[in-house]
């Protein structure tokens, strides 16, 4: 098994192609087809972990993609440590929502669709974590973004989800964008394209060159992974089916950005000013989409904002130059929001598709099994001793403390100095009391108190057992993760086989009793946030009117998404409709104008073309534009 | 063919260029001059565009492509007196323009099938000698044998817009016919330039003739023969006849313009102006760089707005073909391997995406987007083809559209990097006017009653949509296949 890596992407494209072909004949095997083959591929993933060392052995090479004066790339395999815990993550994760999928996507009538992309999408992921080189990476980068477009816009008859679907991908272009710039610039810099090459070739390199591609491929990330400013797709996206915004949208797809700072380390570590900037970017979102967490009120939402805001801490982690930290939280992540997720959905399917949490309440005693595991998974987000979210976010925090008080002139400090990560600290901080704020915000609202919508709630009832055993799993990993993989923190089993990966470099701590104290001090944040949100909205301390008087701009900014929406649809479509409409303007009214006027001089074309050609048709185009132009700059401008 | 011989270089001791350019005609034509059903007309042209097909497709699989040189040549005197001759042979640039021109063929014949329903034997008549003529463009050595093709190709694509196309078609026709003709005529002026020049229609002959050209002379020629392969593919500002000519084309027609005939172009450029006036190429670059970048991007925004679907896939062609003349110009082996692989998938994705709306418009009869959406629940199937043919043409990774417009970016940042910046703006473009377009077309609810009962794509137009698709798959996920043809060619093109 070890030496056939290519059966853990097989299996799922296998699954792809049989439930494609079941298409429209809706038999009833396509979601078991999909959790079967995922399985197959994460027992031999599982194999391939406990044969493994996970240290650096050649990749094996599928094929010659192609190879052009140079430009040579090859489809290949590569299985060290980093690789294996992703997939591990991956098919794991995928495993349990396919499952869970069964049951929600029951009564669906196009639910061949839902699972011939479903396996699609993990035959992508695993193919883009299997990667050697970062051409290979960006082809399926692009493909999980094309099964992301497809399973946002899973009902398509919903304008919203057809816009939220088109919105993901075009987002996620101009991350590419960025991404495939600098893929090039790597290439030309380094001659290929392969990380092993690519990291062995950094000493020789330019190392403007290098900060400037470490940049460029961020921008990828933030893309993928839903950083301020190209956030914006990832909260709409939610218009998917929940098993989508649990697996694609929260544990796997979206991480593939931290995978890549990860993957890329030595590079970014070659690239100081790069990494301020990845860790700028990640706290700057953390915060950002903590504050709008707050203020949702449909339940997926909240939980879209705060993956949003922890995909933040993980950039900050990598930032401060602590990939296997970034990769531990991206992994306990992995378990307790696809758990939240799940649940999330859980709570939709028993309220008739219901998702605002102002028309739940009390659902506590309706779903037991749900609130249970709801539950645990809030108090691992929470990052509560000794929960999965505790382990990772505190070495977080801890790692970024240290970065803060680290001599200057020794190995850990930046050359910025280390004042600026005193305030990655303290956001970091705020950020960890928002978050156990609107979880339990989110918790009390919808599961405690009295029921606000009788009817829905009369008709609630717990989800069937194959919805239920993945959230019961999850729970379990929500739990212990963070302890099993994370004990004693930073040289747990999971830092432990990550020092096996291409190139990482393990970053050490400050040693426990530095440690315990940080520890301590998360855990106030994270406990008196927990303790505001069950105070503020189970007893009714008036709380949030007292925030909402006393800050009124803030809270109306954090509801409002702090605008990006509106200045990416003002600015960014409606800049680019208007160019759009001058350039055509331009080619009806004086290029094809131009034309015709030779035309008309031409004694060859004169009869046929004079009828035609009054130029009254170019001159209504004309107007119509500068009409349009005007219009939509008056909205623009005034709105 | 009488008269013909091989030289030694031919894989096969046999003539299969001569074949498979004159098989359609000679055996295609008479079938169809004769046949005295529909279908037997359209089996006719069937069986020779497939003998065709087929044929172009065991000439690519037997090039050699480690030989630099010329593939397959048949050569035979034509006109002694005058130095033609005739002389055909393939290489890294035209490998694929064969292949492209075999495997569309009876593709379209398929689509003709199914869209043309009146004077059908009079277009399968076109259709076939088109595919004759197409097929020599590509494969003659000869310069006024060249000629003769280029020109053929004008007379039937001119008849086929003007005899069955829409309401605009005389407006259309003219434009197309004056505007490919006024190409022509330039570029007859700079054949007989060069001729005067070299001593010799040989085209395998004239780049080593030309190296001791004056640059005075290298100039005119450039600017002859740009013009008229600008128009061709067409170029920024040479492209206003494009939309027209599609908008009023019959489906089959639009299929042939957008798969092979805009190619020519970007063919000429590679086989003439690169190496018989690299000095005035070189003098050029900038400028040409440039307009392949206006193509790009304006191409792509013009597209944007569109109301009428075919008109946004022939704009689409304009910002694509603008990644072809940009990778020749940059003259990088990528660059122009690129170029090549981006005319054959361009060539089969852009032909698919018209007979989609073709498909629409024999149901619907509009081509309107606002008059069309939510076709998806009732044509599944269609929408499915449709969205991906939709994917290839923005550029979606492991299909064909990716694999040519990477490695025309790879070269375009050898070239420049502000250029290369520039044209990757076109993806994003891309994909912004091809998902609008596509969710309100096929997404979203029902706008249009009338469309509540169509009907879904029927077996003849799945298979049509199922030929064109198989080489966008195999582009996309083995791109070597094709590039490795190109390499011992475009090494040697490259600055």
């Amino acid at each position: 098994m070890l030496d056939a890596p290519w059966i853990i992407p097989l299996l799922p494209l296998l699954a792809f192609a049989a439930n494609g072909l079941a298409g429209r004949r809706n038999p009833p095997w396509t979601g078991w087809v999909s959790t079967l083959a995922i399985l197959g591929s994460f027992v031999a993933t599982v194999v391939l972990w406990i044969q493994s060392t996970g240290s650096d052995k050649d990749s094996s090479v599928l094929y010659t993609w192609v190879a052009s004066g140079g430009f040579d790339i090859e489809i290949a395999f590569l299985t060290d440590a980093l690789t294996v815990v992703m997939l591990l993550v991956v098919t794991g994760v995928s495993t349990l929502v396919s499952m869970y999928a069964v049951g929600y996507m029951d009564h669906d009538a196009n639910k061949p669709r839902f699972f011939t992309w479903i396996p699609l999408f993990v035959f992508s992921m695993i193919m883009l974590v299997i990667s050697d080189n970062l051409l290979q990476l960006f082809i399926f980068w692009e493909m999980v973004g094309l099964c992301s477009y497809l399973l946002i816009g899973y009902w398509y008859e919903r304008d919203s989800a057809n816009a939220a679907a088109t919105k993901a991908f075009l987002v996620n272009r101009i991350g590419d964008f960025g991404f495939a710039i600098g893929i090039i610039l790597a290439f030309h810099e380094f001659g290929t394209l392969r990380y092993r090459e690519i990291f062995d070739g950094l000493g020789a390199a330019d190392p403007r060159m290098v900060t400037a591609i470490a940049c460029l491929l961020f921008i990828g990330a933030m893309g993928k992974s839903a950083q301020f400013p190209l956030h914006v797709w990832l909260p709409d996206a939610m218009e998917g089916p929940t098993p989508v915004s649990a697996l694609i949208h929260a544990a796997t797809m979206v991480t593939a950005g931290v995978y890549l700072v990860a993957r890329l380390n030595p590079v970014y570590s070659a690239a100081p000013e790069a990494l301020l900037l990845v860790a700028a970017v990640g706290t700057f979102t953390a915060f950002l989409a903590a504050t709008i967490a707050l203020t949702q009120t449909d339940i997926k939402r909240v939980l879209a904002y705060s993956t949003v805001s922890q995909l933040g801490l993980m950039f900050l982690a990598a930032g401060a130059g602590a990939y296997t930290v970034a990769i531990f939280h991206l992994a306990t992540h992995a378990f307790f929001k696809a758990l939240l997720f799940l649940g999330s959905g859980s709570v939709i399917h028993a309220m008739n598709d219901e998702q605002d949490m102002r028309q739940m309440g009390g659902l506590r005693s309706k779903l037991p099994v749900t609130y249970a595991t709801f539950i645990l998974g809030g108090l691992a987000l929470a990052a509560i001793f000794p929960l999965a979210g505790f382990w990772s976010k505190d070495e977080i925090l801890a790692l970024t403390h240290l970065k803060a008080t680290s001599d200057p002139g020794s190995s850990l400090s930046t050359d910025h100095g280390a004042g600026i990560f005193w305030v990655f600290y303290f956001t970091g901080l705020a950020v960890s009391v928002m978050t156990a704020f609107y979880t339990f915000r989110m918790i009390v609202k919808t599961f405690h108190g009295k029921p606000r919508n009788a009817e829905l709630h009369a008709h609630a009832h717990e989800s069937p057992r194959v919805m239920t055993l993945p959230l019961i799993v999850l729970a379990a990993g929500a739990v212990l993760a963070g302890a099993v993989l994370g004990i004693p923190p930073e040289h747990g089993i999971i830092h432990g086989y990550l020092k096996y990966a291409a190139g990482i470099v393990h970053l050490e701590g400050a040693g426990p009793p530095a440690t315990l104290v940080l520890a301590l001090i998360s855990t106030v944040a994270a406990g008196g946030g927990l303790l505001l949100a069950l105070g503020a909205y189970s007893r009714g301390m008036g709380i949030p009117a007292l925030a909402r008087r006393l800050l009124p701009g803030a809270e109306t900014l954090f509801r409002q998404k702090w605008y990006m929406d509106h200045i990416g649809d003002g600015f960014g479509v409606a800049f680019t409709k208007a160019t759009a409409m001058i350039s055509w303007g331009f080619d009806a009214g004086v290029i094809d104008g131009i034309v015709n006027g030779v035309g008309h001089l031409s004694r060859f074309t004169a009869g046929q073309v004079r009828r035609l050609q009054t130029g009254q048709a170019q001159n209504y185009a004309l107007l119509m534009v500068v009409g349009l132009v005007l219009t939509v700059g008056s909205l623009v401008l005034f709105r | 063919m009488n008269g013909t011989m091989t030289t030694g270089e031919a894989a096969l001791d046999f003539p299969l260029l001569s074949l498979a350019l004159w098989l359609p005609l000679l055996v295609g034509l008479p079938i169809i001059v004769l046949a005295r059903s529909r279908n037997a007309i359209a089996i006719g042209a069937l069986m020779a565009s497939l003998a065709q097909a087929v044929l172009a497709i065991v000439i690519t699989v037997t090039f050699d492509h480690q030989a630099t040189g010329y593939q397959f040549v048949e050569e035979a005197p034509w006109i002694p007196a005058l130095g033609i001759s005739y002389k055909l042979g393939v290489d890294g640039v035209s490998i694929l323009m064969v292949l492209l021109t075999g495997i569309l063929g009876p593709l379209v014949v398929a689509a003709a099938w199914l869209t043309i329903h009146r004077r059908e034997r009079e277009f399968f008549a076109a259709l076939i000698t088109l595919q004759t003529a197409m097929l020599g463009v590509f494969v003659t050595l000869d310069f006024i044998l060249f000629y003769v093709f280029w020109e053929m190709v004008l007379i039937p694509m001119y008849l086929m817009i003007g005899v069955w196309g829409h309401e605009r078609r005389i407006y259309a026709t003219i434009k197309f016919f004056l505007y490919t003709f006024a190409g022509s005529v330039l570029m007859l002026v700079a054949i007989l330039a060069i001729r005067f020049t070299t001593g010799t229609f040989d085209i395998e002959a004239i780049p080593e003739e030309m190296a001791g050209a004056s640059q005075i002379l290298q100039r005119w020629v450039f600017v002859a023969f740009f013009l008229g392969f600008a128009i061709k593919v067409p170029m920024f500002p040479f492209h206003t006849w494009l939309p027209d000519a599609h908008v009023e084309a019959p489906t089959a027609g639009s299929m042939v313009l957008a798969g092979v005939l805009l190619k020519m172009g970007a063919y000429g450029f590679l086989r003439f102006l690169l190496p018989m006036a690299p000095d005035a190429v070189d003098e050029a670059r900038g400028l040409v760089v440039a307009l392949s970048l206006v193509a790009i991007v304006y191409g792509a925004l013009v597209a944007m707005v569109q109301p009428d679907l075919k008109k946004l896939v022939a704009y689409s062609s304009v910002s694509h073909m603008g990644f072809v003349t940009l990778g020749i110009f940059t003259a990088t082996q990528t660059g122009i391997d690129g170029a090549l692989v981006q005319m054959l998938s361009h060539g089969v994705v852009s032909p698919a995406l018209f007979f989609a709306v073709g498909v629409i418009y024999e149901r619907a009869h509009t081509r309107r987007i606002d008059e069309l959406g939510g076709l998806a629940p009732r044509m599944p199937i269609y929408a499915t083809l449709f969205g991906f043919f939709m994917l290839a043409s923005l550029g979606l990774p492991l299909l064909s559209g990716f694999v040519g417009e990477f490695l025309v970016l790879v070269g375009a940042f050898d070239y420049a990097t502000g250029v290369g910046v520039l044209a990757a703006l076109g993806v994003i473009l891309a994909a912004a006017y091809m998902l609008w377009m596509y969710q309100r077309v096929a997404l979203g609810r029902l706008r249009n009653q009338a469309l509540a009962t169509i009907p879904d794509v029927n077996r003849t137009e799945i298979l049509t949509f199922v030929g064109l698709g198989v080489l966008v798959v195999w582009v996309g996920i083995f791109p070597d296949t094709f590039v490795r043809l190109l390499s011992a060619t475009t090494a040697g093109l490259a600055g």
